[in-house]
């Protein structure tokens, strides 16, 4: 569990990112903070594992203040992916991703035979283990950022824009990837991203943010779109859109098929066919 | 032309590297202590500079102070220095080791200022998300500097050495005005004998020195560069080179 007491953050040209920012943020489940640019949410991030010290306040993990805990160890401690990725460019990839682990201590024999296996995890071949970053597509070498922020088996992973920086296509299998990664590892995951629709795909906990780090609204995916909490929220996520605005409809020479179209007309699906006997086509 | 074979000519003549033949003869000590002074005076500026520059590419503080003091620095004329220096010394130290002294400090002003340039401008050029990634991923100020930065700074802070290096081999030249040899007192005892085989044969070691240890530093460029970041193509899996502990276990490159 992640723990923002009262937290507020003044930069020294005077800008206050965060103020008094009070949020909970569950262990196991995956919390993202969405906003656009400018609204502090990197800031939250990069304050948890000390990257940046927070002007006033707490954060604890599992009830320990992190200002209370040495910087590199609680770095080490946790996993972080990046945007860019980040790779050490002069490192082959399983050195990357072997890279915590050898900081610890571990043997390099031994790290690198652990990071093999997180190649696998994280769907990349094997092959690619003895490639240098630039060799790699900006997929692969997200993959590989995900493999290194998982190789000291942290409890907690932060993701700054992963996916930000590679195309929609990517995107959208590296979003199933992190959802089945997931499944399997459960992780307190915070993730920071500007795309409302990546936050639904990914989150437990969707949190909202407008300019300052304040809170306009936090709960599931569901709850925000059932209910948005005001007019920031609603226009943010879609509401006032005919993107969210969904409808079913039913046409002669469909073969019976129900389709989901949204508020123009647009067809996006079909229902799904669970209650009636309608014949496949 | 002539006058150019005939130096050529000059400096393969044998008698002219015979040991224990007259000053300024033979001309591998000269060579020698041409490159003795080059290196010490190379050797203390990059202890000096070196550490300055990883200290400001790292931390970027005193970046418009050095840029400052060095372009005062170069502005330094060489020659004015070290007679300014040997008459300062020679009022202290004795005959003997005040030229050399003089002459080397000399020397290392200036050295220091393409080091330092080489040094705090290779440092500042590596990508700021690799040094944010590798403090995120708790990795010290130190392991940053040294697994980090300087590895992938190499090729620049090399070319700062090697820049320092082929400006002091040619004003070592000027250390014969002090007495202490170096093939620049082959060019000024060929000056006082008028004679133009000696001076030019004195100048075309001088070249042919510079170029010399100039290609050893351009190879040493190359060969830090790394691969990562210069080879585009896929990786051969290179087990040849390692013991077989297991498929990845080559050693650190």
């Amino acid at each position: 569990m992640i723990e923002f007491r009262g937290v507020t953050k003044r930069f020294p040209d005077g800008t206050e990112a965060v103020a008094d920012f009070n949020l909970v943020l569950p262990s196991r489940k995956t919390t993202v903070f969405v906003g656009s640019s400018g609204c502090g949410k990197t800031t939250l991030l990069r304050m948890i594992n000390r990257m940046i010290d927070p002007t006033e306040g707490q954060i604890l993990i599992d009830d320990v203040d992190v200002a209370s805990q040495d910087k590199v160890k609680l770095r080490r401690s946790i996993g972080y992916v990046l945007q860019a990725s980040g790779l050490l460019p002069h490192r082959k990839v399983i050195d990357n991703v072997a890279t915590v682990p050898v900081l610890k201590g571990t043997p390099k024999a031994e790290a690198r035979a652990a990071a093999l296996e997180l190649l696998d995890k994280v769907g990349l071949d094997r092959s690619l283990a003895d490639r240098y970053p630039r060799q790699l597509s900006g997929g692969q070498q997200q993959r590989v950022g995900v493999a290194r922020a998982l190789a000291s088996d942290p409890n907690v992973l932060l993701m700054d824009e992963p996916f930000g920086a590679v195309d929609p296509i990517v995107r959208d299998d590296l979003q199933v990837e992190l959802n089945r990664l997931q499944r399997e590892l459960g992780k307190t995951i915070v993730f920071v991203t500007h795309d409302i629709d990546e936050a639904f795909v990914l989150a437990d906990q969707v949190v909202i943010l407008s300019k300052g780090g304040v809170i306009a609204q936090a709960g599931t995916p569901a709850e925000i779109l059932a209910a948005p909490a005001n007019d920031f929220v609603a226009s943010f996520i879609g509401a006032d859109k005919s993107k969210r605005d969904l409808h079913l409809q039913q046409r002669e020479g469909d073969g019976g098929l129900t389709l989901v179209v949204d508020g123009d007309g647009r067809p996006l699906g079909v229902l799904g066919s669970d209650q009636t006997g309608s014949s496949s086509s | 032309m002539e006058l150019l074979f005939s130096a050529i000519g000059w400096i393969f003549d044998g008698s002219h590297w015979k040991a224990g033949s007259q000053n300024p003869f033979p001309i591998q000590d000269r060579l020698v202590e041409h490159l003795l002074y080059t290196f010490v005076s190379v050797g203390i500026a990059a202890l000096i500079a070196l550490p300055l520059g990883f200290f400001i590419g790292h931390t970027g503080r005193g970046r418009q102070f050095v840029i400052a003091f060095t372009g005062a620095m170069r502005a330094l004329p060489t020659l004015g220095l070290l007679f300014f220096l040997l008459m300062v010394f020679g009022y202290f130290l004795s005959y003997d080791t005040a030229p050399i002294v003089g002459a080397t400090i000399a020397f290392v002003i200036l050295a220091i200022p393409s080091m330092l340039a080489g040094a705090y401008s290779g440092l500042e050029a590596v990508d700021r998300q690799v040094i944010d990634a590798a403090r995120a991923n708790g990795m010290t100020e130190w392991q940053i500097l040294t697994k980090v930065e300087i590895p992938l700074a190499l090729p620049l802070i090399i070319g700062g050495v090697r820049a320092a290096t082929l400006q002091v081999i040619a004003t070592v030249t000027i250390a014969s005005y002090a007495g202490l040899g170096g093939l620049g007192q082959i060019i000024s005892n060929g000056i006082g004998l008028n004679d133009y085989d000696r001076i030019l044969g004195g100048a075309l070691l001088v070249i042919v020195l510079a170029l010399g240890v100039d290609a050893l530093f351009a190879l040493a460029q190359r060969l830090t560069a790394t691969q990562g970041l210069t080879d585009h193509r896929p990786a051969t899996s290179g087990r040849s080179s390692s013991r077989s502990a297991g498929p990845h276990a080559s050693t650190g490159a």
